[in-house]
């Protein structure tokens, strides 16, 4: 397989509505892919497309050389926006982390998955909310639990819906090397949404620059330039000062 | 032998009490985690008007109400699904149109009024045996759905997960609407129309308050409607009550008493 992800042409179009226009780039195996793009510039469409929830309406997608409706459920690690989860379900993280072993709740946790998920905790930094309910935990907590549930099964492709959302920069920064970790491990490839420029320049190996269209894709540092991102935002914030103040 | 357990109405009573509280039981965590409670409240006066019908076309009421009712249901999720209208507007429009015919049919047939009585506020003295083996297959049906216990909760907690897992997640919410549907129609008998979505929402609710897991909360949940149906039974024969108001009354006291305890 030369490629893990393999756009022709995508659109994507609710009603008259045009969520994504004429998307083409390919992503090689072993990628790490930060896709940055502001509100509403299709990015979780994007996602729900490769994951196989969206259909094309237009063009071609193939993910591990499939089509993404026909993948396997186990070939994809998922970490959705923590909104879509519900809180108030009666349930500890540790139940929630077992779930990535396979898709069903467990009635009783048996030792060997509570373990499995007890080791996947302690690699994100979050064994100490294992016996946490779900309704007790921060937004940042509750990311750390669904990576580690992401960790219990190896799967070839990690499509992460804003994961640092709600870490803290260390916690940020723990993620991005878990990934690389898994990435390195599993030999996987991993796309995630992301806000934070800088963690993205310093640890995707490409960028895609997206607002329905592609505005720049390629390697980090070639796609994520200042210039891009102007271009794209209007603003670098403190991407500029940082490197200003670099420079100086 | 306890007097009530002498009389063979009361006897069919409390084995189809047992048995649809338990059925009651294991669907009222879905019911309450999915915030399906206006959607069994509908269900439930859609169910009134295949009653009608059935009383009308001298019919077994329950043989006409059962397809009417699931049909309902599977309109609500259709309705949801094909537009953009949200599923309690779905569940409103539904429901008063069911309802609406069901009045309309009643009007034409006064003569009726006994059973429409019994159905809309429950009574044990109506329970026959043939309500036992409706009963008794509702139980068997809902044995049978607890395989899927385990995939239904995880649909439950995370859609959008369950998805991604290649879940069908449709085929899981259209599955739970016809249960809850059959599940109404089948009890309406001892607990009537008007009350028997709370007899689907409330041992649930109790169940959560006191749950730390969704196993515990499915496990108190049965308990829950369980104990309360017997008991509500018991105390309607002693105090010559309706069967349906004594069961939910005595199921929303404990809510009470156990929310005033496990409040925050």
């Amino acid at each position: 397989m030369t490629t893990a992800i393999e756009l022709d042409d995508l659109s994507i179009r609710f009603g008259s509505v045009s969520a994504l226009q004429g998307l083409t780039f390919s992503v090689p195996p072993g990628a790490f892919l930060a896709i940055i793009g502001p509100n509403g510039a299709g990015k979780t469409t994007l996602l729900h497309t490769l994951t196989g929830m969206i259909q094309p309406s237009d063009g071609t997608v193939r993910v591990l050389g499939e089509a993404p409706a026909s993948l396997s459920g186990d070939a994809i690690g998922y970490i959705p926006q923590v909104k879509t989860l519900d809180r108030h379900f009666p349930a500890r993280a540790l139940e929630l982390v077992v779930t990535g072993l396979r898709p069903q709740w467990p009635w009783r946790l048996r030792s060997a998955d509570r373990a499995a998920a007890m080791n996947a905790l302690e690699r994100t930094g979050a064994a100490n909310v294992a016996e946490r309910p779900l309704s007790a935990l921060s937004g940042g907590e509750l990311q750390r639990v669904y990576l580690a549930r992401c960790l219990m099964r190896p799967s070839k492709l990690l499509i992460l819906d804003e994961p640092g959302a709600g870490l803290d920069v260390a916690g940020a920064a723990a993620m991005h090397h878990i990934i690389e970790d898994y990435i390195a491990e599993h030999n996987a490839t991993a796309v995630m949404i992301t806000h934070d420029w800088e963690g993205a320049r310093n640890h995707a190996s490409h960028v895609l620059l997206l607002n329905k269209k592609v505005v720049a894709f390629g390697p980090a540092d070639e796609a994520a330039t200042e210039q891009q991102l102007l271009q794209m935002f209007g603003y670098t914030g403190h991407l500029a000062q940082t490197h200003g103040a670099h420079d100086a | 032998m306890p007097e009530p357990l002498t009389y063979a109405f009361m006897q069919r009573a409390l084995i189809a009490g047992v048995l649809l509280s338990a059925v009651a039981g294991y669907f009222s965590p879905f019911i309450v985690q999915r915030r399906m409670a206006f959607l069994g409240s509908g269900l439930a006066h859609a169910a009134f008007g295949g009653v009608a019908l059935g009383i009308v076309l001298q019919f077994d009421p329950v043989l006409v109400a059962l397809p009417f009712t699931v049909l309902i249901g599977i309109g609500i999720v259709l309705i949801r699904e094909k537009t953009e209208l949200a599923g309690d507007t779905a569940v409103g429009i539904l429901f008063a149109v069911a309802m609406a015919l069901g009045i309309l049919l009643l009007s034409r047939t006064q003569q009726y009024a006994g059973d429409v009585m019994t159905y809309l506020f429950g009574s044990i003295l109506a329970v026959q045996s043939a309500d036992l083996v409706w009963a008794s297959g509702l139980a068997i049906f809902t044995i049978v759905c607890a395989r899927w216990w385990p995939v239904w909760a995880y649909a439950t907690v995370d859609e959008r997960l369950a998805r991604v897992d290649r879940l069908s997640v449709k085929r899981i919410e259209l599955a739970l609407v016809i249960s809850v549907a059959v599940a109404i129609v089948v009890s309406a008998k001892i607990i009537g129309i008007l009350l028997v979505s709370a007899f689907l929402v409330l041992p649930g609710a109790t169940a959560r308050l006191v749950a730390h897991s969704f196993a515990g909360m499915t496990g108190w949940s049965c308990v829950i409607a369980i104990g309360g149906t017997v008991v509500g039974l018991l105390g309607s024969y002693y105090t010559d009550l309706p069967s349906g108001p004594a069961i939910v009354l005595l199921q929303a006291a404990v809510f009470f008493i156990v929310a005033a305890v496990t409040r925050r």
